[in-house]
C-alpha cells in the first residue's frame, strides 16, 4: 500500500516532506475543510487536509471550540467543586476522572483511603473502562461503514450506566469519588447488579469478534492503515490502546500500579503492527480484561469505612504532586501545585487524547482521504479533553 | 547518576514528596534535555507532562519526564524571570512537546524560541491578553 518516496524534496507551508506521488502525473493538490461540524470528526474539531488525488499530503488539526479554561476554573474553586469540572473533560469516562484529581490531593495530604473505596473506586473505573471501549467498538464500526454494532454497544453501555445511576445518582457527570474516598456506601445488590450485567456485556464482547475484528471487509479497511512505530508514538507522547497498539508494553496500571492493581490479575494486551486494526483489537482485549477485573474485585471486596477521615474542606499542604492514571484514552496525569490554601495554585491537566491527537498527522500523512476518517476514529478522542 | 550526569550544567537537586526535582539554568535546558534522553543510564524518552506555572514574580515550566525501559521519572525545572519569559523549544528533542509549548504560549505568553509554529491553539486568533496568567482577571470575558 506505502508508495515510494521518489526523494523529490518539496517546500511547501515551511515543511519539507518527500514527495510520494508520481510527478510524471499532472495532479493538483487541494485544500479540504472536514468539521468542526462533522458527525465523523466525534465532536467539534476541525481538521484542514491537503490531498494530492486520493492521498493526503499534509494535514493541519485545529482545537480548541470546547476551551472552557478549566484550569483556571479550577484555581478558583475548592477542590470538592473541582470533581465536577473533571467529570466534564473526558465525558465518557467520568470516574477515571475524577479519580485523578482525588489522587493528587491524597498524595499531597498523605491520606490513606480505605480499601472499601479503593475497591468500589477499581471496580467503578474498569465498568467505565468498558463503557467507553464499547461506545469505541460502536462509532468505530460506524465509521467503517457497518451500521448494527453501535446498536449493540450502546446496549451494553446504558447497563453500565444503569449500574453508575443506582450508585451515584447519575448516568453521565457523577460526582461520586471524594477527597479520601467515596461519597456514599455502593447499594446493597452491586455485587449482584454487576453479576447480572457482565453476562450480557461478555457476550456482546464475544460477538464484536465474530462481527466485526475478523470481517473481510473491515480488515480491508483498517489492517495497514495509520501504522506508526512505537518509538515514533512513544515520542509524540502518544499513550494508552493507542501505543499498546505499536507493541509498547506501557500501562500505568502496571508500571505505577495505583488503586489495588497489584492485587489483580490482568494481562496487557499489546499489538505488533500499530495500524487502525492492532488499535481497535487491543481496545476489544482490554474490555475483556476490564471484566476479568471487576469480577476479582468482586471475589475480594469486604465491608467497612468508605471514607477516610478528612476535614470537610481539604487543604493540602504546600507543595506540588504529579499523579496519573490509566484512562481508557492513555495516560491521564494532574499536576497539582498548591500553596496551602483551600484552592489549588495551578492545576495542569495532562489529557491523552491532546497527546494522541498529536500523533495523527504523522499517521495520515501519505493514506488516502477516505482512511483519514478511520485513523482519526482509530484514536478514539473525546474533545471536552483535548480542549479543556 | 542524575546528578552525574548533569553536574556540568549545574543543577539543583530537591524533592517534592516521593519525586526528584531538578532545577537547571534555562540556558542548558537543551543541553540537559539532549544527554537526559541519550544517557544510555537515564534514556528519558517520554515527555509526560509540560506545564507552565505563573509564580507572579517568575514562571516555572515543568518537564516531567519518564523513561520507559528503565521505568523511573522524575521532573525538571527552569525558572524564567516574568518579564522576559523566553525559552528554547525542545520539540527537537521530544516532538511530544508540539501542542504543550504552544499552550503554554497561548495561555501564559512563554516564548518557546525555535518552534516551528507558535500560532494560538486553544485559543482564536487575534485574542488579547494571557488567560492563564495570575494577573488576568478572572470573571472577565471578551465577546467574539
Amino acid at each position: 500500500m506505502s508508495l515510494l518516496p521518489l526523494g523529490e524534496k518539496v517546500r511547501m507551508r515551511g515543511i519539507s516532506y518527500p514527495m510520494a506521488i508520481d510527478k510524471q502525473l499532472d495532479s493538483l493538490e487541494l485544500m479540504i475543510n472536514v468539521g468542526p461540524q462533522h458527525p465523523a470528526t466525534h465532536g467539534v474539531f476541525r481538521m484542514v487536509v491537503w490531498i494530492d488525488g486520493e492521498r493526503i499530503v499534509d494535514v493541519e488539526p485545529h482545537i480548541g471550540y470546547l476551551h472552557r479554561g478549566t484550569e483556571k476554573l479550577c484555581e478558583g474553586e475548592q477542590y470538592s467543586q473541582i470533581i465536577t469540572l473533571f467529570d466534564r473533560l473526558d465525558y465518557v469516562a467520568n470516574f477515571n476522572n475524577e479519580l485523578v484529581v482525588c489522587m493528587a490531593a491524597e498524595k499531597l495530604m498523605g491520606t490513606e483511603v480505605p480499601e472499601r473505596a479503593q475497591y468500589i473506586r477499581t471496580i467503578l473505573c474498569e465498568l467505565n473502562r468498558i463503557a467507553s471501549h464499547m461506545l469505541f467498538y460502536g462509532t468505530f464500526a460506524l465509521d467503517a461503514g457497518a451500521m448494527t454494532p453501535v446498536m449493540y454497544a450502546f446496549r451494553e453501555r446504558e447497563r453500565i450506566q444503569s449500574l453508575f445511576e443506582a450508585t451515584s445518582g447519575a448516568r453521565l457527570m457523577h460526582n461520586y469519588f471524594r477527597i479520601g474516598g467515596v461519597r456514599q456506601d455502593a447499594p446493597d445488590d452491586f455485587a449482584q447488579r454487576i453479576t447480572t450485567l457482565l453476562e450480557p456485556v461478555k457476550e456482546t464482547i464475544a460477538e464484536a469478534d465474530r462481527l466485526i475484528t475478523f470481517n473481510e471487509a473491515f480488515l480491508a479497511r483498517t489492517r495497514d492503515v495509520g501504522t506508526i512505530d512505537g518509538n515514533t508514538a512513544v515520542a509524540l507522547g502518544l499513550t494508552g490502546p493507542s501505543l499498546r497498539a505499536s507493541g509498547v508494553e506501557y500501562d500505568v496500571r502496571r508500571t505505577e500500579p495505583y488503586l489495588l492493581y497489584d492485587r489483580l490479575d490482568f494481562i496487557v494486551p499489546t499489538g505488533d503492527r500499530g495500524d487502525c486494526w492492532d488499535r481497535f483489537w487491543v481496545r476489544i482485549r482490554e474490555m475483556e480484561e476490564s471484566v476479568r477485573m471487576v469480577e476479582q474485585c468482586l471475589q475480594q471486596m469486604q465491608s467497612g469505612p468508605i471514607m477516610a477521615p478528612t476535614r470537610r474542606i481539604a487543604r493540602p499542604p504546600k507543595g506540588e504532586v504529579y499523579a496519573h492514571a490509566e484512562n481508557p484514552r492513555g495516560d491521564l496525569g494532574v499536576y497539582l501545585v498548591s500553596s496551602g490554601a483551600d484552592r489549588p495554585y495551578r492545576l495542569k491537566v495532562r489529557p491523552p487524547s491532546f497527546c494522541n491527537l498529536m500523533s495523527m498527522k504523522h499517521m495520515m500523512r501519505n493514506a488516502y482521504m477516505a482512511d483519514a476518517i478511520m485513523i482519526l476514529g482509530s484514536l478514539d478522542i473525546v474533545l471536552g479533553e483535548v480542549d479543556r | 547518576m542524575l546528578s552525574q550526569a548533569l553536574a556540568e550544567l549545574n543543577p539543583k537537586m530537591s524533592a517534592a514528596l516521593d519525586e526528584v526535582v531538578v532545577t537547571v539554568e534555562r540556558d542548558a535546558l537543551l543541553q540537559a534535555a539532549l544527554k537526559l534522553r541519550d544517557d544510555p543510564g537515564l534514556s528519558f524518552n517520554y515527555l509526560m507532562c509540560l506545564s507552565v506555572v505563573d509564580y507572579e514574580d517568575r514562571f516555572e515550566v515543568v518537564y516531567h519526564l519518564r523513561s520507559l525501559a528503565k521505568a523511573h521519572r522524575f521532573a525538571l525545572k527552569v525558572s524564567l524571570p516574568y518579564d522576559d519569559p523566553r525559552i528554547s523549544s525542545v520539540i527537537s528533542v521530544w516532538p511530544g512537546a508540539d501542542w504543550h509549548e504552544r499552550e503554554g504560549h497561548d495561555l501564559f505568553g512563554v516564548v518557546f524560541e525555535g518552534h516551528p509554529n507558535l500560532s494560538p491553539l486553544l485559543l482564536y486568533d487575534g485574542f488579547e491578553g494571557y488567560p492563564g496568567r495570575k494577573s488576568y482577571p478572572f470573571n472577565d470575558y471578551q465577546e467574539w
